[in-house]
């Protein structure tokens, strides 16, 4: 049964493109070595989550869904702000963004 | 078939399309501007859900600020010239393999769920004027208290940026 | 109350002196320490003397509860003191022969560097036997029991650097063990069908047939193994030939006046059950009687003067047993009483010539001591006179009375009992002759050293002798027509027990009295022709042959129990050690460790330390879950 959130558009065709976009999100996560890539690819399932949540909030014609994808932006942003401050850090320490190269914690 | 469903389509595509560069591009600039077009299609799909304010608030924080942030970040390491020795192929499908096995457990998820019921369209809600009297009358605690995450988290980026000596000192 | 305290006082005093110079042995001087402890002894001899005089005008019996000790369930164990006729007569010879030897050791002991330790040691045995002695019920007797094995095992290992004497404590120990293991059997037996452990309760308990035959002899006899543990009877004995390693005060003490005595004293206390056991008694006289002729004999052939003495120990306890195993209660503690005194005084006499030839043990380096201490001579032929039973010394009166309650029952246990008795005569007087007449056969070096002991050594000695003299005439004989005064004494809680028994003719008795003086008197007179007339002197060690042999070596005895005990008991744990503990209990542990060992090794390949690794794992994990949730339920 599919139901029409915006003329001719069902909230499946959403949840169906947010899966797209996570599970692309997912794959770049796995396989890019590269650890900015894979940061961005992080931001890519973020926003998956948020295109999601949107579609839910227009379905159900509710407003906290939208509040929830602002306070999603703002822990984006400052994950963002640290995460590349950390990437900076790793960079000067071993002149690579390279996740492999970080296997300190092998067993 | 609507206007209105062409062009979610079209955004479909773009996204989707411009998502899929982001993660195979070879060079991190290409990435970042598949990953700016995608934020745009996603921004597109916002508005076209009459979620207006969300939409302009995605283009200024991603595409603005987080973008500027990673093209920033790649410039300064000039990493352009480095090129990325990629994983062997065995990791890549792999990688294919757990995030195609991830959404097929979603979809099946999806489809053994419950019947969705809808509820009285209200077109209202997207607009500033709602979400602004939801966010501050039932969400003010959460919203200031995010304001002390954005606070914590730029101190925590500048003591990480900062010079290591200088990091020693304080 | 006050005069309750005052009993309190008998075993408290000694508990006190023993923690007092323990505690602070490095505060307190030595003289100190030995005032000290000999006075916790004196103290409660003058109490127990006191007692003794008042029972003895007819007063009653002392029986007094003084602290619960434990509770099980609806049992209660309580911890009473029962001065009654018997207790006294053994408290009375154990503190007042124990002041005697605590008075000896400050002599004896001078210069050694534990000498307080010793006193404290000393100070706690007389504890722990007053405290066997004056129990009123089974479980205080047990740990006093305990106690004195315990005191025994500190004092035969006193000098512990000397591996030999510290294993010869051991030995004593473990052979106590296995006695002891007995005594718990019978005291579980008594409690099973009596339901207490009180003599007094067990005693009416019994007396209402509360044991049938069978039980009554099995705990009958489980408690005589502990007799034979603690008074080394056949087969439990060889420790105490060993246990001579102590100090020889301590043999005096321990091994020959009081503690060895402790499994008469049981049995006459356990009469009432000895009495419903007449095959039990039987067995009793035999193996008393087989110990007294084996270690007669053996006794014969030693050549330390310890060993002769210890072995005269074992036999004179066999004679006791003798007469238990008649019947004769009280005959078998008049022989107590008056062993104690001959065998204290035989003891501290040996101390005392060992003293005088700087350590020396073997008698055939010594000789002719006569002349240089007197007064040890003239002590240690007393003590020879009573041992070897020559009227009118003590030793005479008690033992013609054995004698003659064994002939009464059995003629045959007379005659080996005479000659055991006979054997007695000849090894001691052997022990005199060479020890104190001829010439002086060690080096010249110790002859010039050859001195009387100082008078702290010797009047303990004239007192004993005195006593060893006189004791005799608290049992004279029927026959004299005068009265038996330690019968007479002992009558209201004994004389229902003894076995039926009339009084021999008058011309019986005296023909066994003159049998019995006759016979030593011939062996002192072989023993006198042997080492005086003809001068012998005991062969070196490797020159007997023959039967001499056999019984120097003691029959083989320890060799035989090394062989049939204590060598399968090795192998046994040898096995253990090398079978059951190294390789199956170390290889369970050890397994387990390997184990997880590998079993890590194998697991550990997993934490690549790639970050991509973890996110997959993760993403598979996510998947796993997801599914298990939305799709699988």
């Amino acid at each position: 049964m599919n139901i029409e959130i915006i003329s001719g558009v069902s909230v499946q065709a959403y949840i169906w493109l947010s899966l797209i976009l996570f599970a692309i999100g997912v794959f770049g996560v796995l396989s890019r070595k590269n650890a900015i890539v894979i940061f961005m690819s992080v931001e890519l399932m973020l926003n998956a989550a948020n295109l999601l949540l949107v579609a839910f909030s227009k379905m159900y014609a509710d407003t906290s869904a939208q509040v929830f994808v602002m306070f999603t932006m703002a822990v984006a942003a400052a994950e963002v702000a640290v995460g590349l401050a950390i990437l900076v850090l790793m960079y000067r320490n071993t002149k690579t963004v390279n996740i492999d190269v970080l296997s300190k914690i092998k067993g | 078939m609507g206007i209105t469903e062409i062009a979610f389509y079209i955004l479909a595509a773009i996204g989707v399309i411009s998502a899929l560069v982001t993660v195979t591009a070879r060079h991190p600039i290409y990435s970042i501007l598949g990953l700016v077009t995608c934020f745009f299609s996603i921004s597109g799909h916002y508005i076209l859900m009459n979620a207006q304010f969300l939409g302009l608030v995605n283009i200024i924080v991603y595409a603005g600020a987080i973008i500027v942030l990673f093209l920033f970040v790649v410039m300064m390491m000039n990493l352009g010239e480095i090129q990325e020795t990629s994983k062997n192929l065995i990791w890549k499908i792999m990688a294919a393999l757990a995030a195609g096995c991830l959404m097929l457990v979603l979809v099946a998820a999806l489809k053994v769920s419950d019947n969705l019921v809808s509820a009285q369209p209200d077109n209202n809600i997207g607009l500033v004027e709602t979400l602004g009297n939801v966010l501050l009358h039932e969400y003010l605690v959460p919203f200031i208290m995010t304001s002390i995450l954005l606070n914590a988290a730029m101190i925590g980026a500048v003591l990480l940026s900062n010079k290591e000596n200088k990091l020693q000192n304080i | 109350m006050a005069a309750e305290s005052l009993y309190t006082a008998i075993i408290g005093l000694p508990l006190l002196g023993f923690l007092i110079i323990g505690f602070l042995k490095n505060k307190i001087s030595d003289n100190i320490a030995g005032i000290l402890a000999s006075t916790m002894v004196l103290i409660p001899f003058l109490i127990v003397s006191s007692v003794f005089f008042s029972l003895v005008n007819g007063g009653s019996a002392i029986h007094y509860y003084l602290l619960n000790w434990f509770t099980v369930g609806h049992y209660s164990v309580d911890y009473g003191i029962q001065l009654d006729r018997l207790s006294v007569v053994m408290s009375l010879f154990i503190t007042g022969v124990g002041f005697l030897i605590h008075l000896y050791s400050v002599s004896y002991m001078k210069g050694d560097k534990n000498f307080s330790t010793y006193f404290s040691y000393l100070n706690l045995f007389i504890f722990f036997m007053l405290v066997l002695v004056l129990s009123d019920n089974y479980l205080g007797m047990y740990i006093g029991w305990e106690g004195v094995g315990l005191c025994s095992y500190f004092l035969i290992g006193f000098w512990y650097k000397n591996n030999e004497y510290s294993n010869a404590g051991k030995k004593a120990f473990v052979m106590n063990r296995v006695g002891d293991l007995g005594f718990m059997v019978g005291m579980f037996y008594v409690f099973y069908y009596t339901g207490s452990l009180e003599f007094v309760k067990v005693e009416q308990a019994i007396g209402m047939g509360a044991m049938t035959p069978i039980v009554l002899m099995i705990a009958a006899s489980m408690l005589f193994v502990g007799a034979t543990g603690k008074s080394a009877q056949i087969p439990l004995f060889t420790w105490l030939p060993d246990a001579m390693a102590g100090p020889t005060p301590v043999s005096a003490l321990i091994h020959a006046a009081t503690m060895v005595t402790a499994g008469i004293y049981m049995v006459i206390r356990s009469n009432f059950l000895y009495s419903l056991a007449p095959e039990v008694l039987n067995v009793v006289g035999i193996i008393g009687v087989a110990s007294a002729l084996y270690a007669a004999i053996v006794g014969m052939t030693q050549n330390d003067i310890k060993k002769v003495l210890a072995y005269s120990t074992v036999s004179q306890l066999g004679l006791m047993f003798l007469a238990l195993g008649v019947g004769a209660y009280v005959t078998a503690l008049f022989h107590v009483l008056t062993h104690a005194f001959f065998k204290a005084l035989l003891f501290l006499g040996a101390g005392s010539v060992m003293h005088a030839v700087g350590g020396e043990q073997d008698i055939r380096k010594m000789g002719g001591l006569r002349k240089y201490m007197p007064i040890t001579f003239a002590t240690f032929l007393i003590a020879s006179l009573a041992i070897s039973g020559i009227p009118p010394f003590s030793g005479f009166f008690s033992k013609d009375e054995i004698l003659a309650q064994a002939f009464q029952q059995n003629t045959l246990l007379w005659v080996l009992g005479l000659v055991a008795s006979m054997m007695t005569a000849f090894y001691m007087f052997r022990l005199v002759f060479l020890t104190f007449y001829g010439d002086y056969r060690g080096n010249d070096d110790s002859k010039q050293k050859i001195h009387e002991s100082p008078k702290l050594m010797t009047i303990p000695l004239v007192v004993l002798a005195i006593l060893a003299t006189v004791a005799g005439t608290l049992g004279l004989p029927h026959v004299l027509n005068m009265p038996h005064l330690l019968n007479d004494f002992l009558s209201p809680i004994l004389a229902s027990s003894a076995r039926p028994q009339g009084h021999l003719e008058a011309s019986t008795e005296f023909m066994l009295m003159g049998i019995a003086t006759g016979g030593a008197l011939v062996s002192i007179a072989i023993a006198y022709m042997m080492y005086i007339s003809k001068k012998r002197v005991p062969d070196e060690d490797a020159n007997y042959s023959g039967l001499t042999k056999v019984a120097y070596h003691k029959f083989y005895i320890d060799e035989l129990y090394n062989a049939v005990i204590v060598r399968p008991m090795q192998w046994c744990s040898e096995f253990f050690h090398k079978v059951i503990d190294k390789v199956v209990v170390d290889g369970i542990v050890n397994m387990t460790g390997k184990a997880s060992l590998l079993a890590s090794d194998i697991v550990r390949t997993s934490q690549t330390g790639y970050t991509a690794f973890y996110i997959l794992a993760m993403v598979l994990s996510a998947c796993f879950i997801l599914g298990y949730f939305f799709i699988g339920s």
